[in-house]
């Protein structure tokens, strides 16, 4: 008798959202990324349409790092002293189609820098280089909500993701990428139903769906991984099924995470390694950027892509 | 299809005699939907009847236990398709593999280095399970070798032969460690039947379709040989998670008894890193026992750790018992902190504070498994409990001063925790990546 396949109908999907613009939607990129757009649960191509791979955005700040263990920045040689080459060197050397720029720089311990000086810097980065952007503040609500126009208004018409919009603060970072034409990310405490709410809330003040990106805020590999792993799961699920306030893509900010943990500072193979399972463990429960730090397990990483959607290393 | 309470109700006899001891049969009908009751418990329920509720009753998915002794383990018994469905039962076993190519010494000392696999993580030992021997050369050399494998670990072994033949050379050599016989195949299962029968062994049936695995295991079954396990062999990763999926939806959705085994899955890699990545495909995405070639400890790590979160019961978060901790020499001027009791937030905290090198208090507040902000909003972690467990603890005769340190993101706390302890609170940094230094600038 032959087994009759079980397949899940799905009436739902999650929504396509498209980062950065050409020549010819108004913006100066040389390549744009599409992620999301998928009628079934990860890697279950049988079962639905899942048009975008996973992607990476490779981490750099606008100041060197700081608290980034030794064998994480010195895997870009001196590169940080120097934000802008830093970011040419994810570019040119390590192939980033993505960049994730953090403006750690205005943080009030990190050196307070003023809203004109992070607009410079992020002019200054999209002329040096041509990938669209991902820009988030530097976690310091007040000085963000100074800093984040700013630097919206210089990257306007590029379509960039801006964020992090939090329940608490999310109206001046919306306002101004609605106001530049860029999409949002909505960051929730590992809390579905917060989620839900803060696209509901974004969405109310006139942004479409399609301009918003989930942050579900996870934990890296040992470090309550499983919460953000399962939140991810029912959100995609409910996503399927057709709740449009939750079929959102998912960034997630595996280095971020992955390098806070203990292990990851326990040697570099073991560093690497840490973030690379924390990312392809994620992409398991529907991740669609993953934000990462360490150039190899970026390669990694974009390498298990490939092997989970066969084909060749064509689109990073 | 899992029989309802009212499918179940229209067998029963429908009398309501109450000698089950409920009220109704719709009542008892209920309790053996949920399987809360057996259906012993009525007197006058058919043969018939109780036959089908006994299959009923089956797990989809079974249970077996692999390898003998201490290092034993379950696998399989799975009963959901997402943990947050519930949870993920049994975490999956992690071999690795041993070619009988190699030198003895070489062979002893592998075994002898993945024996060495053990971690502690958050209170918990992470520990890895099988070896599983490879043949390669002759059935003399692949006895040999199981036995060099078998004097040098406890773990439960697979024998990977690769005729019937050596297979049962090397199962009599090893039987009494009960391993688990790879494979059988449409070609040869009459064979590995009889060895799995004489030997009483688990056996992992191998074939590329799930056609072609159901006719083997129903094969397997009418010969007497039912504690199996389902590999469908190298492929392309996405097709492994497809058929990892669908053997796991037909279990449990369609109660197809010809599929309802635990997954094997052969995942070697030579690069480690691309090894792990896979493995943790493996372990989200449904196998019961993977076989790994990679026996760095940074790798195993990796992936037991990964095993250990996956497999956490999401209604249960791992706590440890509320009480004084002290680190270090701790005596009468150190300094106190107060966290919850959730696992990973202790052990984070601890790690830290270790880490400062200066020895220190901690306790743990009763604050059932939550972490500190999810405990705060619960009010669990309030200023009265945290008051309750200074008073409980006896921290009070322990130092001279009066100064307690509070998680960061609880400072909103201090005013009433001040008022109702009598100690002076010092307020903390919000991560525990913090503490270290904290505690160094202290004074």
């Amino acid at each position: 008798m032959e087994i009759e396949e079980i397949l899940e109908k799905w009436s739902g999907g999650v929504y396509s959202v498209s980062i950065g613009a050409c020549a010819e939607d108004g913006g100066s990129r040389k390549n744009t990324v599409r992620i999301g757009g998928q009628k079934s649960l990860p890697l279950l191509f049988k079962e639905g349409d899942i048009p975008n791979r996973p992607v990476i955005a490779f981490e750099i700040w606008d100041i060197p790092p700081q608290d980034w263990p030794e064998g994480l920045v010195s895997s870009y040689g001196k590169a940080p002293e120097d934000p802008l080459i830093w970011a040419q060197m994810c570019v040119k050397d390590f192939g980033a189609r993505l960049l994730c720029l953090r403006l750690q720089g205005a943080h009030p311990d990190c050196g307070d820098k003023s809203p004109e000086e992070c607009a410079r810097f992020v002019s200054s980065l999209l002329e040096k280089v041509s990938v669209p952007l991902i820009i988030i503040g530097s976690g310091d609500d007040a000085k963000d909500n100074l800093v984040m126009p700013a630097c919206s208004e210089a990257a306007k018409s590029e379509r960039c993701l801006l964020g992090c919009a939090t329940q608490e603060n999310y109206k001046t970072l919306a306002a101004s990428a609605l106001a530049d034409g860029h999409s949002i990310i909505a960051e929730s405490p590992i809390d579905i139903n917060i989620a839900k709410q803060l696209n509901i809330l974004i969405s109310d003040m006139g942004f479409a769906l399609d301009r918003i990106v989930i942050n579900p805020t996870i934990g890296a590999l040992g470090y309550g991984l499983e919460y953000a792993y399962s939140i991810m799961e029912r959100g995609r699920i409910a996503a399927l099924s057709g709740d449009k306030t939750l079929s959102s893509p998912f960034i997630c900010f595996t280095g971020q995470e992955s390098w806070k943990a203990k292990e990851a500072k326990g040697g570099d193979k073991q560093g690497v390694i840490w973030e690379i399972i924390t990312a392809s463990s994620l992409i398991q429960a529907g991740a669609d950027i993953l934000v990462m730090r360490h150039p190899e397990a970026a390669k990694r990483v974009f390498g298990h892509i490939s092997v989970l959607f066969g084909g060749n290393n064509s689109d990073h | 299809m899992p029989l309802s309470g009212l499918d179940i109700y229209k067998l029963l006899p429908k009398t309501n005699c109450r000698r089950c001891g409920l009220s109704t049969c719709l009542a008892f009908a209920m309790q053996l939907a949920k399987k809360t009751m057996s259906a012993d418990k009525c007197p006058f329920i058919s043969e018939q009847t109780k036959k089908l509720l006994e299959e009923q009753s089956q797990p989809a998915i079974r249970t077996l236990i692999l390898g003998e002794g201490k290092d034993r383990f379950e696998a399989g018994g799975e009963t959901v398709m997402f943990r947050h469905e519930e949870k993920f039962r049994n975490p999956c076993g992690i071999g690795f593999v041993i070619e009988d190519s190699l030198s003895d010494e070489e062979i002893a000392s592998r075994v002898k280095k993945i024996n060495s696999l053990k971690f502690e993580r958050v209170g918990q030992v992470l520990d890895v399970n099988m070896v599983a021997v490879r043949q390669n050369s002759d059935q003399k050399r692949f006895v040999r070798a199981t036995e060099i494998v078998m004097d040098s670990t406890g773990l439960p072994v697979v024998l990977m032969g690769s005729s019937p033949a050596s297979l049962r050379q090397a199962a009599s050599a090893a039987s009494e460690r009960k391993p688990l016989l790879y494979c059988a195949t449409k070609d040869n299962f009459t064979q590995i039947a009889s060895i799995a029968k004489d030997f009483r062994l688990p056996v992992v049936v191998s074939a590329p379709s799930l056609d072609e695995l159901s006719y083997v295991t129903k094969e397997l079954v009418s010969l007497g040989v039912d504690a199996l396990l389902l590999d469908t062999g190298r492929k392309p990763l996405s097709e492994k998670i497809w058929d990892a999926t669908q053997i796991r939806r037909q279990a449990l959705k369609k109660a197809n008894r010809a599929l309802g085994y635990p997954e094997f899955v052969m995942a070697e890699n030579d690069d480690p890193y691309e090894e792990a990545a896979e493995a943790a495909v493996h372990i989200t995405k449904y196998a019961s026992v993977i076989i790994l070639k990679g026996i760095q400890s940074w790798e195993a790590l990796s992936v037991l750790t990964l095993r250990q979160n996956i497999y956490t019961d999401p209604q249960k978060p791992l706590q440890i018992e509320p009480r004084l901790y002290p680190v270090g020499e701790a005596g009468e001027n150190s300094p106190v902190l107060v966290t919850t009791n959730f696992s990973l937030t202790y052990y984070t905290v601890l790690g830290e504070v270790e880490a400062s090198k200066i020895p220190s208090y901690i306790i743990s507040v009763d604050t059932e498994g939550m972490s500190v902000l999810t405990a705060w909003a619960a009010e669990k972690f309030t200023a009265q409990a945290i008051s309750d467990s200074l008073e409980n603890s006896g921290i009070k005769k322990m130092i001279k001063h009066k100064n307690l340190i509070i998680p960061g993101y609880v400072a909103v706390l201090s005013g009433e925790l001040e008022e109702k302890s009598g100690f002076k609170v010092i307020v903390g940094p919000k991560e525990a990546a913090g503490i270290s230094s904290f505690l160094k600038n202290l004074n």
